[in-house]
């Protein structure tokens, strides 16, 4: 029987599990507890949006909320994994990484390489991506991109509630610091999920639809939309294979270049801004590694240039749209490339 | 005519009045608007802090220039930022004083000073050393205030700036608005020292608390803080001690606080209350001058509401211009 919970309950139950497995795995974060030091409730909040909400009950005071000071908790978390723990640190939303990026991505990145491969540091830091929920310029950010552009960083970006789970019990067991993203505007999306603990491997893409005509490539939020796109895409006869990459660092480059040269056809779908992203990333690769089988240019389905607006009829348009995606298609199957 | 024991006028006090009760009336009202469903996004609402807010702007002109928060509608009615503007701007409106395009936590108006509310914790500090810095260049007299919170407090940010004007001897001062929470978290779990004047101590920066929610203490330690600056003598830090009437944000359901709390906060630490009650007291200002003012202000908040469910969204050409000066 199918048991339906949601990303957020999934992310939940994954963090369960591991603290019950592994007493090195501690959490902390802004108010994932909540309450502490207050005169009313403990574990209030469960997080800002409820995703650690019951966890304390269970595991007490391996969760701790710490003050509003992300470079010196983030840091701490780091500095802990490089002792033995397995820390999962959460940064809220993802946008606040300005405040704490140096501990990130000079120090948790590079202990590896730089120490001759002395260090390991199994570091998770969770916050939320994207845009959709009017909460503007400084909330609602997709950047992924700058994570994965980072030797030493492990980027993680669930489309679902099963790879949700799947995907943060693999990055709390990895030996690598992992940015595991989640989708602010997914967490009320459900899935068939297990009740057992089983991880999913990173760098393994995720053919979720299959198709013959044109690769769709996403992550998080993207894919849905690349279903929906599909859907659409299907009543006009054209068959649109979707590939989630759920992990940007590693990436499954042989899923990508096996579909398109099936498809000769690819667009990718990024929320992040377009410049030097995974859209571009993803466009180069193929065009680099499967040129001769594209019948038409690559194209990019991608949040514009600009920060994230705040009025909804604006923000509205920022993300990438089912109607962009199709339309992304209609320019590769239009001016189709010469068999000669 | 009777004695006016007050540092100010009997002008200025209606003004401040009118000031604390635009704050409350529009935060008020943008909870039942919320409520509703009609304003998207996340809002943080000031009610319980405008003596703060209104017992340091009076002592500001548009030359000063402030840093505020994600809970900056009250810092930036205070500031002379338009009211009809500012709703415009939480509903999204093109009309809104940032188009549309930023929002509640990203209100401002640089012609009045106001240099923003925040989305990112800490990060007015930093900023307003610059106002600092730009205004001992200018030579003007201008001076920078930051606000923050209880909470935000503790970030690397607005230590390092307090550091930096003190080291440069800045005209910027450090506004502490300890509301005793940080979202959900106690200041008392959060924070080590007692007081945050404690910690300005240590930086070298001389502080005060006071009683925020007492609008005479606010405005007097301000005066004096302010002058001290105006004048070349340097940073300073003010701890305002207030109290939050609503959740951290629209829809928190408060569980973190004491039973009644915020039923005795409003009965027993109301700003406009205790104001209203000394000043009438002392005979300057009857009651029927401070109902006029809530009148009227009602009135306004209405036509700012009204104005703004009423007003265009932004045209999608909207997305992607003011990203660069040029490009
Ligand atoms: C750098 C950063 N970290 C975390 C947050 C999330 N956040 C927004 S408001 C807030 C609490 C702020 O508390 P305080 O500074 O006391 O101000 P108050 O809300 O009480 O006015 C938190 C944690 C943020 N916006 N920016
Ligand atoms: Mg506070």
């Amino acid at each position: 029987m199918a048991r339906m919970i949601s990303y957020k309950q999934a992310i939940n139950e994954a963090l369960d599990l591991e603290m019950r497995r592994d007493p090195t795995v501690i959490l902390l974060g802004e108010d994932i507890v909540g309450g502490a030091g207050a005169p009313g409730e403990m574990d209030a909040w469960g997080g800002v949006l409820g995703v650690t909400k019951g966890l304390h009950a269970k595991h007490g005071n391996r969760l701790m909320d710490t003050p509003l000071s992300e470079s010196a908790y983030i840091g701490a978390a780091i500095g802990a994994a490089a002792c033995g723990m397995r820390p999962v640190a959460e940064l809220m939303f993802l946008d606040f990484m300005g405040v704490c990026f140096d501990q990130i991505f000079n120090q948790a990145a590079k202990f590896k390489y730089m120490f001759g491969g002395k260090a390991k540091t199994p570091v998770v830091i969770r916050a939320m991506v994207g845009a959709g929920f009017r909460a503007a310029a400084q909330h609602s950010q997709m950047l992924t991109p700058l994570f994965t552009h980072i030797p030493g960083l492990k980027v993680v970006c669930p489309s679902n509630a099963y790879d949700a789970k799947g995907l943060l019990i693999q990055a709390i067991r990895d030996d690598d610091p992992v940015i595991f993203c989640e989708h602010k505007a997914l967490y009320g999306s459900e899935a068939d999920v297990p009740e057992e603990s089983y991880a999913i491997p990173f760098g393994e893409a995720n053919i979720v639809r299959d198709g013959k005509d044109v690769t769709l490539v996403g992550y998080g939020l993207t894919v849905p939309r690349a279903l929906a796109a599909a859907d659409t895409l299907a009543r006009s006869g054209i068959s649109a294979e979707v590939i989630d990459l759920r992990t940007l660092s590693p990436i499954d480059w042989d899923t990508v270049i096996e579909s398109v040269e099936n498809t000769g056809r690819l667009v990718v779908i990024d929320e992040a801004n377009p410049r030097c992203s995974l859209a571009t990333d993803v466009a180069a690769y193929v065009a680099q590694h499967a040129f001769g089988a594209l019948k038409a240019a690559p194209q990019m389905v991608t949040a514009p240039h600009t920060p994230v607006p705040f009025s909804p009829a604006l923000e509205d348009l920022y993300i990438p749209s089912a109607e962009a995606i199709v339309a992304a298609v209609h320019k590769t199957t239009g001016p189709v490339k010469s068999a000669a | 005519m009777t004695n006016n024991p007050f540092p100010l006028s009997r002008d200025d006090l209606l003004t401040a009045y009118r000031t604390m009760r635009t704050i409350r009336d529009f935060e008020e009202r943008l909870h039942v608007e919320f409520a509703k469903g009609d304003i998207p996004g996340f809002v943080h609402l000031y009610a319980g802090e405008e003596a703060c807010a209104t017992g340091i702007m009076m002592h500001l002109t548009d030359i000063d220039r402030i840093a505020s928060t994600h809970r900056g509608h009250g810092h930036c009615i205070a500031k002379g930022v338009d009211v009809h503007e500012m709703m415009g701007e939480i509903y999204g409106k093109a009309t809104g004083c940032c188009r549309g395009k930023g929002g509640s936590m990203h209100i401002a108006d640089l012609s009045k000073g106001m240099m923003g509310a925040n989305g990112i914790l800490g990060a007015g500090a930093p900023l307003i050393c610059g106002a600092g810095l730009a205004a001992k260049f200018r030579g003007d007299g201008g001076v920078g205030l930051t606000f923050f919170g209880d909470g935000a407090a503790n970030q690397g940010t607005v230590l390092e700036s307090m550091n930096l004007a003190a080291i440069w001897n800045l005209p910027v001062i450090f506004v502490v608005e300890n509301n005793g929470y940080a979202e959900s978290t106690s200041v008392e779990y959060a924070t080590a020292v007692d007081s945050y004047v404690d910690r300005a101590a240590g930086f070298g920066l001389p502080g005060v608390t006071v009683d925020g929610t007492d609008f005479f203490a606010v405005y007097e330690a301000a005066g004096e803080i302010i002058k001290r600056a105006r004048e070349g003598g340097g940073p300073a830090l003010l701890e305002c001690k207030t109290v939050r009437f609503f959740g951290h944000f629209e829809g928190d359901a408060q569980t973190y606080k004491a039973k009644g709390e915020n039923e005795h906060n409003r009965a027993h630490r109301d700003c406009l209350k205790l104001f209203g009650a000394r000043v009438t007291a002392a005979g300057i200002v009857a009651d029927a001058d401070l109902a006029l003012i809530d009148r009227e202000v009602a009135a306004l908040i209405d036509d700012a509401v009204e104005t703004a469910k009423g007003a265009p969204l932004p045209g999608p050409r909207e997305l992607t211009t003011d990203v660069y000066v040029s490009y």
